[in-house]
C-alpha cells in the first residue's frame, strides 16, 4: 500500500454506542444458539391458510385478563385469497404465552398463531425463520474469518519472515488472488455447488469459497509486518540463540501481528455476512427450506410482491444492524489497539 | 516510465492466465452443463444436440479446450454463447458499456460528495455536524447494497418518481438526443445511489482523517506563519496533499465498484455485465462465463495500473521502480 497513514482519529466519546453494539452482538449470538427456544414456531412449519400474512398487532392485557398473559394478539383471517388481504378479528383475544411448551414465547397449541413479523408466501412465520436463519448468517462471518485469517497468517508470516524466492512466489499468488474480480469469481465458484447438497455442506462450501477469495489481502499485510518484525531485536536474538524458523515465526513473529489481526478480523466479518447474503439472495447459496437472512430477502426481488408485503424486508434490517454493530466494535478496537492502522480498509 | 509500463503489462500475463484457467476449471467442475439441460428440452432433437456438442468441442480434454479457448481469445474471439447463440464478444461489449457507465457515474457521485464533506468536517472537528456526519458514515458503510436497493425500489414504486429496472424506457429509441440522455440519467439515479452510498461513507472518513493529520503538519504551520490566507492554506497545501492517496484508491475502487455493480445489476434488474454473468452462471454457459470473468479482470487490472501510474504523476516523490514493494 502506497498511501500515507492517516492520523489517529481523535477518540470520540463513542462508549455508549460501542457498549450497545457489544451487547447487541452478544444478544444476537445467544439468540442464534438458542434458536429453537427463542423462535415461537419451527422455521419450516407452513400455515397454508395464512400466506403473506401481515405482522400481528401486540396489545397489552388490561387487569381482568392478567391470569392469561400480559400480552395478547388478535387472529388474522385471509379475506381475499387472490390479493391476499387480511382482516383482523378484534373480538377474539389470543394470549401470548411466555416460557410455554419449550419456547420463550408462543401461542397455545389450539390457539390461532401469531406472527410477530408476518409470514412468507408459504405461511411460514418470518420471525421464526429470521431466528433460525441467524444461525447461518451469524456463524458464516466467524468461521470464514477464522479460516481466511489462518491461511493469511500462515502464508503472510512465512513469506515475510523467509523473504527471497519463497516470498516472491507467495506474493505472485497473492497478486493473482487480489486481481480476481471477486464477485464474478464467487458467482462462477457458486455454480460448482451441487444443488442436492445438504444445507450444512452448502454452508461449508460457501465459507470455503469466500475464505479462498478473501485471504490474499490479509496475507499481504501480514507479510509486510512480518518482513519488518524479522529485523526486530528480539527476533535477531532468537535467531542467534539457534531457534528454528518455525519456532521464531510462531512464537515471535505471529504474536507481533496479533493486534492487527484482531482488528482486521472484526472488520472483515461483515464482508462474509454480506457475501453469503448476496449469494443466497441470488439463489446460489443456502437452499429451501432452510433460511439465512439473505435467502429470506430473495422474495423481495419481486418488486410487486415487495410493495404489497413490505415486512419481508425485515431480514435486511437484521443484516444491517449486525454489520453496523461489527463496524462500531471494529472501529473502537482500531482506535484502542492500533493507532496507525489505515482508516480506509473497512469496506 | 515506459520500461515500468512494459514490465507491469508483462506482469499481467500470468495473472490473467491464472484467473482464466481457474475459472475454466471451476465451470468445468460444475455438475451438469448446458447440454444436460438442453437434453431435457424436448424441442431439441438428439442429433441437433450432438451437432452442437461437436461444434463447441465438447468432450475433449480440459486442457485442450482451455488452450483452444485461449488461442481464440487472443484473436479477440471469445467463442459463442451456447444459450444466446451469439458471439460472446458482441454480447459482452453491449453489456459492459452499461456496467462501466454505472461504475463511473457512481464514482463521480461519491467523489463529488465525499471529498468536500470530508474536508468540511475535518476543518471543524468534534462539532455537532462532525459527529452527526461521522455517525451517518457508519450508517452508510453498514447499509448493504442490496438492502438499500430494495428500500429505494419500494419507495420508487410507491412514489412513482423513478423507473424500476432496465437502463432505458420502452420508447427510448423514439426520443430526441437530449431526451435519450435524460431518460438514461433518470434510470441511472437509483442504481448510482445504491452503489455509491457505501463507498461514499468510507471515502469521507478517509478524507477527514487525512485532512486532520495534515492540519498539524509543519508545512501547514509554515504556510500560516508566512501569512497566507486560510483559503490558500486549505486549498493549496492541505487539500492537494490530502488527495494523494485518493489517486491510488480510485484505481482500486474500480474493482470494488465492478463487483458491487454486478450485485446491484442482478438485484435491480439492469442489463449489465454482472446480470449477464449471473445468467451465464445459472445456465452454465461456459464461454459466456469465461468472457465475463476475463472482461471483469481486465477492467480491474487496468484500474490498478492507472492508479499506480496516476500516483507517480501526482506525487513525484514516489519512485515507480521501487513501487512493487
Amino acid at each position: 500500500m502506497t498511501g500515507r497513514q492517516p492520523a489517529r482519529q481523535q477518540r470520540r466519546p463513542l462508549g455508549l454506542i460501542v457498549y450497545g453494539s457489544m451487547i447487541l452482538l452478544t444478544l444476537l449470538y445467544t439468540v442464534a444458539i438458542a434458536a429453537p427456544w427463542v423462535a415461537p414456531y419451527d422455521h419450516t412449519e407452513q400455515n397454508r391458510t395464512l400466506p403473506d400474512c401481515p405482522p400481528s398487532s401486540i396489545r397489552f392485557n388490561s387487569p381482568p385478563y392478567w391470569n392469561e398473559s400480559i400480552l395478547f394478539t388478535h387472529p388474522q383471517r385471509l379475506a381475499d385469497p387472490i390479493d391476499r388481504s387480511y382482516t383482523q378479528d378484534d373480538t377474539v383475544r389470543v394470549p401470548v404465552r411466555f416460557l410455554y411448551n419449550g419456547h420463550l414465547f408462543t401461542t397455545a397449541q389450539d390457539d390461532p398463531k401469531f406472527f410477530l413479523l408476518g409470514t412468507d408466501s408459504l405461511g411460514r412465520d418470518l420471525f421464526s425463520r429470521i431466528v433460525y436463519g441467524s444461525r447461518i448468517s451469524l456463524s458464516i462471518g466467524v468461521v470464514g474469518v477464522l479460516i481466511s485469517f489462518a491461511i493469511g497468517t500462515l502464508v503472510g508470516s512465512f513469506a515475510g519472515y523467509s523473504g527471497g524466492w519463497i516470498d516472491d512466489i507467495a506474493m505472485r499468488i497473492v497478486e493473482v488472488e487480489m486481481s480476481l474480480p471477486s464477485f464474478y469469481f464467487l458467482l462462477a465458484l457458486a455454480a460448482v455447488i451441487p444443488p442436492n447438497l445438504s444445507s450444512a455442506a452448502t454452508f461449508f462450501v460457501i465459507v470455503a469459497l469466500m475464505s479462498f477469495i478473501n485471504w490474499a489481502y490479509f496475507a499481504r499485510v501480514i507479510r509486510g509486518m512480518a518482513a519488518s518484525l524479522r529485523e526486530g531485536e528480539y527476533v535477531v536474538a532468537a535467531r542467534a540463540l539457534g531457534a528454528t524458523r518455525w519456532r521464531i515465526i510462531i512464537r515471535h513473529v505471529v504474536p507481533g501481528t496479533l493486534s492487527y489481526t484482531i482488528i482486521a478480523a472484526t472488520l472483515s466479518i461483515p464482508r462474509f455476512i454480506l457475501g453469503e447474503s448476496a449469494l443466497s439472495l441470488l439463489g446460489l447459496g443456502i437452499q429451501e427450506p432452510d433460511a439465512s437472512w439473505g435467502k429470506l430477502l430473495a422474495d423481495a426481488q419481486n418488486v410487486q410482491h415487495l410493495v404489497r408485503h413490505p415486512w419481508i424486508l425485515m431480514p435486511g434490517v437484521f443484516i444491517f444492524v449486525t454489520i453496523m454493530a461489527f463496524n462500531f466494535v471494529g472501529d473502537y478496537l482500531r482506535d484502542r489497539l492500533d493507532p496507525r492502522a489505515t482508516a480506509g480498509n473497512a469496506g | 516510465m515506459s520500461s515500468y509500463l512494459i514490465r507491469r503489462l508483462f506482469h499481467m500475463i500470468p495473472v490473467l492466465l491464472g484467473i482464466t484457467f481457474l475459472t475454466f476449471c471451476v465451470v468445468d467442475l460444475a455438475p451438469g452443463d448446458f447440454f444436460s439441460t438442453l437434453k431435457m428440452n424436448p424441442t431439441f432433437s438428439p442429433q441437433m444436440i450432438a451437432e452442437m456438442e461437436r461444434e463447441y468441442g465438447y468432450g475433449d480434454p480440459l486442457l485442450l479446450r482451455y488452450v483452444r479457448w485461449l488461442w481464440r481469445a487472443l484473436h479477440l474471439d471469445l467463442g459463442l454463447s451456447v444459450a444466446y447463440r451469439v458471439d460472446v464478444t458482441a454480447l459482452i461489449g453491449a453489456r459492459a458499456s452499461n456496467t462501466i457507465i454505472l461504475a463511473l457515474a457512481s464514482m463521480a457521485f461519491t467523489w463529488t460528495l465525499a471529498i468536500p464533506i470530508g474536508v468540511m468536517v475535518a476543518l471543524r472537528p468534534n462539532t455537532a455536524s462532525d459527529r452527526l456526519l461521522s455517525f451517518l458514515a457508519f450508517f452508510g458503510m453498514s447499509l448493504p447494497n442490496f438492502f438499500l436497493a430494495f428500500l429505494l425500489m419500494y419507495l420508487a414504486l410507491q412514489s412513482g418518481w423513478f423507473p424500476i429496472g432496465g437502463t432505458t424506457s420502452l420508447g427510448h429509441e423514439s426520443l430526441s438526443f437530449w431526451g435519450r440522455i435524460a431518460d438514461r440519467l433518470h434510470h441511472l439515479i437509483l442504481p448510482v445511489i445504491v452503489l455509491g452510498t457505501s463507498g461514499m461513507a468510507s471515502l469521507m472518513r478517509l478524507m477527514r482523517a487525512n485532512v486532520l493529520e495534515l492540519k498539524e503538519a509543519d508545512f501547514v504551520r509554515t504556510a500560516r506563519a508566512k501569512g497566507l490566507d486560510e483559503r490558500s492554506v486549505v486549498g493549496k497545501h492541505i487539500l492537494r496533499n490530502a488527495l494523494n492517496p485518493f489517486v491510488t484508491l480510485a484505481g482500486y475502487e474500480i474493482g470494488s465498484l465492478l463487483s458491487g455493480a454486478a450485485l446491484v445489476e442482478a438485484v435491480m434488474n439492469l442489463q449489465g455485465l454482472g446480470a449477464l454473468m449471473l445468467e451465464a452462471v445459472r445456465s452454465l454457459d461456459l464461454y459466456l462465463v469465461m468472457g465475463s470473468v476475463l472482461m471483469g479482470s481486465l477492467l480491474l487490472l487496468a484500474g490498478n495500473l492507472l492508479a499506480d501510474l496516476g500516483l507517480t504523476l501526482v506525487d513525484p516523490r514516489i519512485d515507480f521502480r521501487r513501487q512493487q514493494q
